[in-house]
């Protein structure tokens, strides 16, 4: 199968989040980057896995500068076999989903993965972009993905539960917990990862009509009333009377 | 000119999430003096509630395909253009997932996903929603004519504004679907964790999976949904679907009861746009205490059972 797995760059789960200049940019002093545990655990181990077992060629790509290119060979050295980064700054959602329509509309991909959200502006949208302008069916929250005579059956979660379907390549998906297990790239691999292909190539012209004008941190908690461990009437008294939660 | 928000029912009702969406999009048509129009997959009774929240216009449509985002959007973006709609309200849940990002396609609109504020005016078009797994907010400038918006759950709030309501049909039958819906399988009983209002999680910190029962019994008192910390569904305790934080699920309940659990910040990053915060821990420098609105700190073993009883008692008085 020929398999296209969209990577973003995200800063580490633990990064201190914090803005400059007046509040409009993200502070990237210091921030180290990942690449977005969605793409890296779920979306791009299940292609690996589907390649292994089927055949076929699973491409990595990114939309972002040169420097991103270390994350993208994290991806080569965990099994993608071939990589491709366009060369722009990922300024929106759907700038990044223009992009890599652009390079995927002539490539008969079979399966195009994506994360369920990058975990900095946990949008959820490159997917659902991605297969309008590509004109296929989009899955989202994918659980569960299997291959059988060439045809799909997907577990998507929902609230509570997940929806079983099938349907026939190609298509677009969003990756969620359980899709797969997260892979560590061993030496070998890392190794290996230094001579596969990883191509630059240009962007489309593109506007962003939705756009991050300004940054705020949440409100922050007043403070913590502590209760005496004896005394659990209360807590309840508190949730009840003034919290009103229960 | 009109505001179009589309509300679906599961198994012929309406979520709480469908009435914060049409009290978002009254508000927003007022703005623009427009109308509001609800699109819902309802028979006309169920969606004669929504005249309660401000809809004007409430336009019934069956399909059997609602699970292929490709068919949905083509209604609700046909819908859009039949009803003139200069923007396009949803709920934030997995189906506007799947929808948002082709809407915005569609209709060449703005679009922002799980928005937890209206914009101050129709002319300055900007809204609000949480970022970086809730630990920012970034403010989101809507620059297309049309917008297309999902809202964030517990944010906006319900309001009230009964009007006239006129019944219209749209027909959906030219639709069809190259998905093909197998089956539907939904856990019975408990209320999904991203739907909870009052959410019981525990941590590392009990030790063994043996030992959930309190914390099933605390949860069962409350009438709340379990849930848990990643270590706890890596190590294969709980099930992957309680997992809470960056990584698992998001969530916004009013109460969140964190037993046992330190506060790593991805923990925190899921769980800290809940209303009120409880922290159980016997380590007084755990980092969750700095999140929480409540803490007590004792051995979870002793505080659990004695936090059920006293829910028992406030009950029965």
């Amino acid at each position: 199968m020929n398999l296209l797995v969209c990577i973003s760059k995200t800063p580490e789960t633990t990064a201190k989040i914090d803005f400059v200049n007046d509040s409009k940019e993200f502070n990237t002093e210091g921030v180290q980057y990942i690449m977005n545990p969605y793409d890296e655990w779920y979306a791009l181990v299940r292609a690996i896995e589907l390649k292994e077992a089927l055949g076929g060629t699973v491409t990595a790509i990114n939309v972002g500068p040169a420097a991103n290119d270390i994350i993208i060979r994290k991806a080569l050295a965990i099994g993608a076999d071939e990589a491709v980064r366009i060369d722009a700054e990922a300024s929106s959602a759907s700038f990044v989903a223009k992009q890599i329509s652009a390079y995927a509309s002539d490539k008969s991909f079979d399966i195009i993965f994506t994360g369920k959200e990058s975990i900095d502006y946990n949008g959820s949208l490159v997917g659902s972009m991605l297969a309008e302008y590509l004109g296929l069916p989009f899955l989202s929250y994918v659980s569960k993905l299997d291959i059988n005579d060439g045809k799909a059956t997907v577990s998507c979660d929902i609230e509570g539960g997940v929806e079983l379907m099938s349907l026939n390549p190609p298509f677009v998906l969003s990756a969620a917990k359980g899709l797969a297990e997260q892979r560590i790239p061993n030496m070998r691999g890392i190794m290996m990862a230094k001579r596969k292909p990883l191509n630059a190539v240009e962007a489309v012209e593109h506007n962003d009509s939705t756009r991050v004008v300004r940054y705020s941190m949440p409100p922050e908690k007043s403070g913590v009333k502590l209760v005496d461990p004896e005394n659990m009437d209360e807590l309840v008294r508190l949730l009840h009377e003034e919290a009103k939660v229960i | 000119m009109s505001v179009l928000v589309y509300v679906e029912a599961v198994d012929g009702k309406y979520k709480k999430t469908a009435y914060e969406a049409c009290s978002y999009g009254f508000r927003l048509a007022q703005m623009n003096s427009a109308n509001l129009v609800a699109l819902t997959n309802a028979d006309s009774q169920t969606a004669s509630e929504l005249a309660s929240y401000g809809v004007k216009t409430v336009v019934c449509f069956q399909s059997e395909d609602l699970h292929d985002s490709a068919v949905l959007s083509s209604i609700i973006a046909d819908a859009a253009a039949k009803y003139v709609a200069n923007a396009v309200i949803l709920t934030d849940d997995s189906r506007s997932k799947a929808l948002l990002g082709r809407l915005a396609v569609k209709l060449d609109a703005s679009a922002v996903s799980g928005a937890s504020s209206l914009p101050e005016s129709a002319s300055e078009f900007q809204v609000s929603k949480s970022i970086f797994s809730s630990k920012a907010i970034g403010h989101y400038s809507l620059d297309s004519a049309k917008k297309v918006i999902s809202v964030a759950r517990n944010s906006v709030g319900i309001h009230e504004n009964a009007a006239d309501l006129s019944h219209e049909e749209f027909d959906a039958s030219g639709y069809t679907s190259s998905i093909e819906l197998i089956e539907v399988k939904r856990v019975k009983g408990t209320v999904p964790l991203p739907e909870a209002e009052l959410v019981v999680s525990a941590g590392r910190g009990m030790k063994d999976p043996g030992n959930w029962g309190i914390v099933e019994e605390l949860a069962d008192t409350l009438g709340a949904t379990t849930a848990c910390s990643r270590p706890v569904s890596d190590s294969g305790w709980r099930p992957h679907h309680e997992h809470v934080g960056q990584t698992g699920i998001a969530i916004k309940p009013n109460l969140y009861i964190a037993i046992g659990i330190s506060g790593a910040i991805q923990h925190l990053a899921g769980v800290n746009n809940s209303k009120t915060i409880v922290v159980i821990n016997k380590d007084p420098e755990a980092p969750f205490f700095k999140a929480a609105d409540y803490g007590v700190v004792g051995d979870l073993f002793d505080v659990v059972p004695r936090l059920s009883e006293a829910i028992k008692r406030q009950k029965n008085s």
